[in-house]
């Protein structure tokens, strides 16, 4: 069982083509890393398999289910339900607590469970501080109240695009630490990044270079 | 948790928040005061049409227009026709509409010289004191209709019949004060009299050139014991209609059940046909055309403020529409965030319609009490008087917060739908 199958996705803005005929599957809690040069087309893969845009041909099969098909409205309820997103720049809503972050998560997804959040916060290292605020706490503190958020509802999928990008590695090794938890619990974990050292974790490696795959690297050869 | 968010957005961004409530404050407290001065100011008016005086004049049926109004020809004034008998006054307050008189004053003048120079003489009731046979007691008389004269000295009083009230211009022009004497000589009857200044008044009128008598006196020079020639009185009327139009022109004209309708309401015609009943001798005249110009002065004033309250209104909406787009603007990072989290369309609405409406309500309530201290500023400069602060405008304030609130939050609310998350949240 595949948890995604991309199948001939092309993205083009205008004559520019982001993705050109892309074809790749993800079996359930593997781990993926996607390299590649800057704009070959990395965020554009990873935007169109986390349900904020739609490719403009092919199909995405998302848990046995064509995401391509999908509004707007029902691709935010699979995003909801199925993913967990990581960005490179830790979104976090500027004047709610880590925890209230991380509850904000639940209570979109379905209901707020404060003993869970605080869980998930403890899980990331951070119980001491969940009652800070982002801009209190330092950037690899504030990723990791990302990757507790990305994980509290238990998505089947995470999307991790360049987590570390702006991580020092201490920090680096502690967040893909708790990548290696996730992945060992069965998640399935899809990560850009620039890295060698980060792709490497990952079972396989696909590069990317215009909009094309240029290599598939299996890392546990 | 939904409460929590909406309560950090309104904490954690106390100043912008401030703005807008100041907005909807500033909106809403120039609609409340309109509104309000707006539904008093007819009541208002009415009590300034009051304090202008009488709005009918009784005259005596022979009565030629000039004289009625000049008092020109003093001999004119010879036929017993042309007064009315003082005992009649009574009856004004025994109509249907009794209640609904005011006040009345009888006038009598006379020309007498001062010094060999004519003089218009007029003898009235000040405050008089009237046991109507019905059993009612009533104090009326010209003081309570010249509510708008300036009176110097101690208060007029009927009984008084040595003293008098000399308008402003004759009393230059004779070198009086309050308290000097002076003699008037009747050319007709030849009678002397020698009165007091009691007070000199102000009207802004001719009267300022008149001197005003109890009615006795007036009497005596005029040689007409018992005859006044004119009476004011002050009426509270219900406003014409198309109904009291016709009646006014003809009351024959009217179907039996019209004409009840018209003789039970308070109709300026109908009182004066009323009076016309009781006393036969007399012809009773609305003024009418006074009535009227304060009504369209009233109607146009309305709509003035009508038309300001919209515009304040209007002003209000576009300023807060442009405040909260602005705040969407700047917090589109976060909004987009939110969809990527997987909130819909509709909780970030819900979110951003709450926000606003709770710092609209905030603005509304400060700007509502605002408002009502602009009214009573408004009804101390125009009308001298504190303006009522009226329910009715209370709920009618709500839905203008609510219009005007919702009303600007629609581009930002446009723009927020139009939020994609990778608009914002790009990891290029
Ligand atoms: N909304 C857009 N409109 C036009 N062109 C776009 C848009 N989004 C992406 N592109 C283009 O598509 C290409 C791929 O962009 P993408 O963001 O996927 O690159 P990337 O591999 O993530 O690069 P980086 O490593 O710098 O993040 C780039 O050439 C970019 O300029
Ligand atoms: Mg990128």
């Amino acid at each position: 069982m595949n948890i995604l199958e991309v199948n001939n996705v092309s993205k083009n803005y205008g004559s520019l083509y982001a993705l050109a005929d892309i074809n790749m599957t993800v079996g359930d809690g593997k781990w993926l890393s996607i390299m590649g040069p800057s704009g070959s087309g990395k965020s554009t893969l990873m935007n169109i398999i986390g349900c904020m845009d739609k490719p403009t041909s092919g199909s995405v099969i998302l848990d046995g289910q064509d995401i391509t098909q999908l509004s707007l409205t029902d691709l935010t309820v699979i995003r909801r339900d199925k993913i967990g997103l990581i960005f490179q720049q830790f979104h976090l809503v500027p004047y709610l607590t880590a925890l209230e972050n991380v509850m904000l998560a639940q209570y979109y997804h379905s209901m707020v469970d404060e003993k869970e959040a605080l869980n998930a916060l403890e899980r990331v290292g951070l119980h001491a501080r969940a009652k800070h605020l982002p801009r209190q706490l330092s950037g690899g503190e504030q990723q990791r109240v990302c990757i507790a958020r990305a994980l509290i509802n238990y998505p089947k999928l995470i999307l991790a695009d360049e987590p570390t990008g702006n991580l020092d590695e201490a920090n680096e090794s502690l967040v893909m630490n708790l990548l290696h938890q996730l992945h060992q619990e069965g998640s399935s974990i899809i990560v850009v990044t620039h890295s060698p050292e980060v792709a490497k974790h990952a079972e396989t490696t696909v590069v990317l270079e215009h909009g094309k795959i240029a290599q598939i690297i299996d890392n546990l050869k | 948790m939904f409460g929590k968010m909406l309560l950090r957005v309104l904490t954690r961004q106390k100043k912008k928040s401030l703005l807008i409530v100041l907005t909807v404050a500033l909106g809403v407290s120039l609609a409340t005061s309109m509104l309000n001065v707006m539904f008093d100011v007819g009541d208002k008016v009415n009590q300034e049409l009051k304090a202008y005086g009488a709005n009918l004049n009784i005259v005596p049926k022979g009565a030629s227009f000039v004289s009625d109004m000049y008092q020109i020809d003093d001999n004119n004034q010879a036929t017993p026709s042309q007064f009315i008998q003082e005992d009649e006054l009574v009856k004004i307050k025994m109509i249907f509409w009794a209640y609904n008189i005011v006040d009345f004053a009888p006038y009598l003048s006379v020309t007498a010289n001062i010094d060999d120079k004519p003089v218009k003489i007029v003898g009235t009731w000040f405050d008089k004191h009237l046991i109507i046979p019905t059993g009612d007691e009533i104090d009326t008389g010209m003081l309570a209709m010249k509510s708008w004269w300036q009176i110097d000295g101690s208060k007029m009083v009927d009984d008084n019949l040595h003293g008098a009230m000399m308008g402003e211009t004759l009393a230059k022009k004779l070198n009086l004060k309050i308290g000097d004497e002076f003699t008037i000589v009747a050319p007709k009857t030849q009678q002397i009299i020698t009165l007091t200044v009691n007070n000199i008044f102000h009207s802004g009128g001719i009267e300022d050139s008149e001197i005003y008598v109890s009615l006795p006196i007036a009497q005596k020079l005029a040689d007409k014991v018992g005859l006044v020639e004119r009476i004011e009185v002050s009426a509270l009327t219900t406003p014409e209609n198309e109904l009291a139009r016709r009646a006014a022109q003809d009351p024959n004209s009217l179907s039996r059940n019209e004409w009840d309708v018209w003789y039970c309401t308070a109709y300026i015609s109908s009182i004066a046909y009323q009076l016309e009943e009781v006393m036969p001798s007399v012809r009773v005249k609305a003024i009418m055309q006074v009535a009227e110009s304060e009504g369209a002065i009233l109607q146009k004033t309305q709509l003035l403020m009508i038309l300001l309250t919209i515009l304040s209104l209007v002003c209000s909406a576009l300023a807060i529409s442009n405040l909260v787009t602005a705040n969407v603007i700047e917090r589109s990072a976060e909004i987009g965030l939110l969809k990527a989290l997987g909130a819909s369309n509709s909780a970030v609405a819900m979110l951003i319609i709450c926000e606003i409406l709770i710092i609209g309500f905030i603005g509304g309530v400060i700007g509502y009490f605002i408002g009502v201290g602009f009214a009573q500023i408004i009804g101390y400069t125009v009308f001298g008087s504190t303006i009522e602060p009226k329910i009715l405008i209370i709920p009618l304030v709500g839905l203008m917060v609510l219009f005007i609130t919702l009303l600007g939050s629609v581009p930002a609310l446009r723009m927020m739908i139009f939020l994609k998350p990778i608009d914002v949240l790009h990891g290029r």
